[in-house]
């Protein structure tokens, strides 16, 4: 379970999140919506302790533990999992060295090489990505398609407990992002405990991927939560955010 | 055992040729080069180098034998050589080993095959005695006495090193490797290496350096010549990994004959300072040259290597790439010399030249000089300096990689292109060298 209590980050002096607050229980799966600039990928960097963003105040508490005091690995070996909205590249690095890295960093020894090949094999074939790709450089002249299909192959090797993903939905085709959904689905199901936190701007993920709950942020607050139904109210005003933030100020139902 | 007391006069140069039996040109040939070192002065460019030419050992034998067999090898120098990996890879991977100890030749080992296709590989001055015609039409041909100080003084004092002679039409399927140490403090080890690949020819040599650590300072002053043939190919691959009190100040040359391939691979990981720059000249048409180092300066460690390529005949093609990393206030510069002459029409040059400074104790410069003379050709330059990427670094642990172990995933990125020219057995050693470790005695 994640526990996001009163926080306040800053960056460059300005309020990003405002006391925030936000609970995800084991084996929920929670969408935030909201414009651009609200503070939505802001978030997923706290929780994984991306140094440009300054905690003020609050906490962050993973499994009942506060977790504000842990490096991002630490926090990764605990199973948190950030897919990123726009990856960087790493020349001179293949996948399929990288993820062996990051699996030895995890366990804290040397795997296996023939179980990770078999596994890293499945997970390419799950993702119907080229086999060629895992011995590329890291991301690099990957299409958008492929950044985040690459994304989600980490989340399966790396198998975190709580998930975040960042837009994985943005410069993605119909047909990857099927794809994507369907695998992130398919490990849901294998882990039934997984949460999983899914920063969106639109709802076509939604379709395929369905949250327990749906928040509306801005000015670094929730300022709305409601259950699937109100992503399909955010669609229906063609993603007129404004109108579901006057509705929600207003205390009225986001409806037409 | 033969030990010259410190320092050099004419006296100990005639003691050294004495020594070794040598022809009487030879001789002169050595004290001409001791009037030009005590002439010429300490190099213009580069890093302060302050070496007391007094305090120097300039000839020490420590065995009278040359063996090829390990066994009879003094078993505590064995260890040595176990333990750096050597034995190991002649026996999977290498097709003859020359290992020399201070100022000679300590063990030498090649493969029947080798001897039967007529490949010549001894050390320098079994070359003099046994193939002396050979010998003399090329040493000091391409370095000359007074090409450089550090030139003078190992044509003066020279000893040990490596011959080879490829015949025409020959092919090796292994390389060939020589290690160089220096087990003594204060020591000088002045080895010469001269190296014929003849016609349609191919071989690949590999060189590999180490000493242990003392307080004060070694000095290595090699000299090294390669002639590649009409349509042959040479590569030579050297890791130095001498220990940070040793001046490595190094002179290599080769020439390329028509349709010749060069191919200098070079990695400076050890040394107080080293002063390398592999140089090829392209006589030949359509002869091709390429230069791929890495340098790795550490706390206290200067590294001033480059490359020097200079197009004589036509159509000729050079490629350097320099990849520069430094830590811990370490110094690595690139410094490279492109000359594409008159004559050396449609020819291409390329220069890239990538450093990575780790902290900001860390100092890089570039000192390029391109020339080209010609209109018909084609010279490109291109450096580039940066630090560890924050984004990259968090992406990286977002994966659950410590910084320690993202940066050194980073590193062997940067340096990937130089790896990759590396044969596995020494790129996975490589791996170890870099690590962000007090850099412990080295293997090969």
């Amino acid at each position: 379970m994640l526990e996001i209590k009163d926080l306040t980050v800053k960056v460059e002096n300005k309020i990003i999140l405002d006391k925030f607050n936000l609970t995800i229980e084991d084996g929920k799966t929670h969408v935030i919506m909201g414009p651009n600039g609200v503070g939505k990928s802001t978030l997923t960097k706290v929780i994984m302790c991306d140094l440009n963003y300054k905690i003020i105040s609050g906490d962050i508490i993973y499994n009942n533990e506060s977790i504000l005091n842990l490096t991002t690995d630490q926090r990764a070996k605990k199973g948190i999992f950030l897919a990123m909205q726009n990856p960087p590249y790493i020349d001179g690095v293949t996948n399929a060295d990288f993820l062996r890295t990051a699996l030895s960093s995890k366990y804290e020894k040397n795997i296996n090489l023939y179980s990770f090949i078999k596994k890293l094999d499945d997970a390419v074939d799950d993702l119907k990505m080229p086999e060629e790709m895992v011995h590329r450089s890291v991301n690099k002249g990957f299409s958008g398609g492929e950044k985040k299909k690459n994304e989600i192959l980490q989340m399966k090797i790396l198998e975190p407990t709580f998930i975040m993903l960042d837009e994985i939905d943005s410069g993605v085709d119909v047909d990857a992002l099927k794809i994507v959904a369907d695998n992130i689905n398919k490990y849901k199901e294998n882990n039934k405990d997984v949460s999983c936190l899914i920063i969106t701007h639109y709802t076509h993920l939604l379709n395929y991927v369905k949250p327990d709950y749906v928040h509306v942020l801005k000015d670094g607050k929730v300022i709305k939560t409601g259950d699937y139904k109100l992503a399909l109210q955010i669609e229906n005003n063609g993603f007129n955010f404004d109108k579901v933030v006057i509705d929600a100020f207003n205390g009225s139902d986001a409806s037409e | 055992m033969k030990t010259l007391t410190k320092g050099l006069d004419r006296k100990k140069v005639e003691e050294i040729s004495k020594l070794k039996n040598e022809p009487s040109w030879m001789l002169k040939y050595r004290l001409d080069s001791y009037d030009v070192f005590k002439q010429l002065k300490m190099p213009k460019w580069g890093p302060k180098i302050d070496i007391d030419f007094d305090n120097i050992t300039y000839y020490k034998k420590v065995f009278d034998s040359v063996e090829n067999s390990w066994n009879n090898v003094d078993q505590t120098v064995k260890k040595t050589f176990d333990e750096i990996g050597l034995i190991k890879a002649e026996d999977e991977y290498l097709a003859g080993v020359h290992v020399q100890y201070e100022s000679e030749a300590l063990y030498h080992n090649m493969l029947e095959e080798i001897k039967q296709k007529n490949v010549i590989f001894l050390d320098t001055d079994a070359a003099l005695k046994k193939y002396p015609d050979l010998f003399k039409k090329y040493f000091g041909t391409l370095v000359k006495k007074d090409d450089n100080k550090f030139a003078a003084l190992n044509s003066c004092v020279w000893s040990g090193g490596t011959f080879i002679y490829v015949p025409p039409h020959t092919k090796l399927e292994r390389p060939l490797q020589s290690y160089f140490r220096i087990n003594s403090k204060d020591m000088g080890q002045f080895e010469r290496t001269l190296i014929i690949v003849d016609e349609d020819s191919d071989l690949h040599y590999i060189e590999g350096c180490t000493a242990p650590n003392y307080s004060s300072s070694s000095l290595h002053a090699g000299v090294v010549e390669i002639f590649v043939g009409k349509n042959a190919k040479c590569r030579y691959t050297t890791i130095q990994n001498w220990s940070n009190n040793v001046y490595n100040l190094v002179t290599k040359r080769a020439l390329t004959e028509e349709n010749a391939v060069m191919e200098w691979v070079d990695g400076n990981i050890g040394s107080k300072v080293t002063m390398k720059y592999p140089a090829c000249i392209l006589k030949g048409d359509y002869s091709k040259a390429s230069c791929t180092t890495i340098a790795l300066a550490d706390k206290n460690q200067i590294q001033d290597t480059g490359a020097k390529m200079i197009h004589i005949g036509k159509n000729t093609k050079s490629n350097i790439l320099s990849k520069s990393i430094a830590r811990n206030g370490g110094n690595a510069s690139y410094r490279g010399l492109v000359k594409i002459t008159k004559n050396a029409i449609n020819s291409q040059a390329n220069v890239k030249c990538d450093t990575i400074l780790l902290d900001e104790k860390s100092k890089s410069d570039t000192y390029p000089t391109n020339i080209c003379e010609n209109k018909k050709s084609f010279l490109e330059h291109e450096a580039t300096v940066c630090k560890i990427d924050p984004n990259q670094l968090f992406y990286l642990m977002t994966r659950g990689l410590d910084e320690n172990k993202a940066t050194e995933l980073l590193i062997m990125g940067f340096i990937d292109a130089f790896k990759e020219e590396l044969p596995l057995e020494y790129a996975v050693e490589l791996n170890q060298l870099l690590k962000n470790e007090p850099i412990k005695e080295c293997k090969r």
